[in-house]
């Protein structure tokens, strides 16, 4: 339990700088920062192999490609104001609204007893997740390579259009 | 113990929720949306563990899939879109919108 209050001291702060923070090259620090406070939730969780893609996929791939873009493209940090700030407040609001809903459905969460139960022998194990992959799951998974191979071809093709005619 | 993670991915859902909402750079939008995946993403293994069940670290696997596309695709957008009009504001890029 330790744990967990300090995990959410540590990942609400570290949330809020990806998004408030004006250089976006903080933000992506900030959120490389949040992404390993969530992998540990998920060893917390004990959800391993899950941590593990978490760390090598976001961290590894994705933060680095969100900071190739930023580097690739103009590094000016954000203009606070300019007369929109009755949208801004709209904004807080909206979110404070959606964030005070949520937070109220999940309090309410029974906590049932299911918590207590003794986990079942190598639970999110890779060997068990895998199993589970290619039985239960074969479809999705099957279908989730049509989908990487989709990103694949637009990325490439989008790439391609601004060298041509 | 579920419901205290649950708590925390609503709170870390509506963060990012915030940051769609109020910021204009693109590139900051994207890193948002990635929060909000994150928190659903927590919710799921919150409540696999709490059911014992690992189906939802199943779904997991495959939100982390579809985060990489939809990162690899927007990034590419975002760079055309760039290399076209020279900026990367929210507001300014209205090219749907007629």
């Amino acid at each position: 339990m330790t744990l967990f209050w300090i995990l959410a001291c540590v990942t609400i702060p570290a949330a809020l700088t990806v998004i408030l923070h004006r250089n976006p090259v903080y933000s992506a620090l900030a959120l490389v920062f949040t992404l390993f406070q969530v992998a540990i939730m998920f060893v917390a969780l004990d959800a391993h192999l899950i941590a593990f893609l978490q760390i090598i996929i976001y961290a590894g791939a994705i933060v680095v490609l969100i900071l190739f873009a930023i580097m690739l493209l103009s590094l000016e940090p954000e203009e606070p104001g300019d007369g929109r700030s009755s949208l801004r407040a709209a904004g807080w609001g909206a979110a404070a609204l959606l964030g005070l809903e949520l937070v109220a459905i999940a309090a309410v969460f029974p906590d049932t007893p299911a918590a207590e139960k003794p986990l079942p022998e190598g639970y999110g194990s890779v060997a068990k997740i895998a199993e589970r992959l290619f039985t239960t799951h074969l479809l999705p998974f099957e279908l989730t390579s049509v989908l990487l191979l989709v990103a694949v071809v637009g990325a490439v093709v989008m790439a391609r259009r601004r060298t041509g005619p | 113990m579920t419901e205290h993670y649950l708590v925390l991915a609503a709170i870390l859902f509506a963060i990012g929720g915030l940051g769609v909402l109020i910021r204009r750079n693109v590139i900051v939008i994207l890193m948002s949306v990635e929060l909000m995946l994150n928190a659903v993403n927590v919710t799921f293994v919150a409540l696999a563990r709490q059911h014992g069940s690992m189906d939802g670290q199943v779904i997991v696997f495959f939100v982390l899939t579809v985060a990489a596309a939809e990162v690899a695709v927007g990034l590419a957008i975002i760079l055309m879109n760039f290399a076209q009009r020279k900026t990367i504001n929210a507001d300014e890029i209205r090219l749907l919108r007629g």
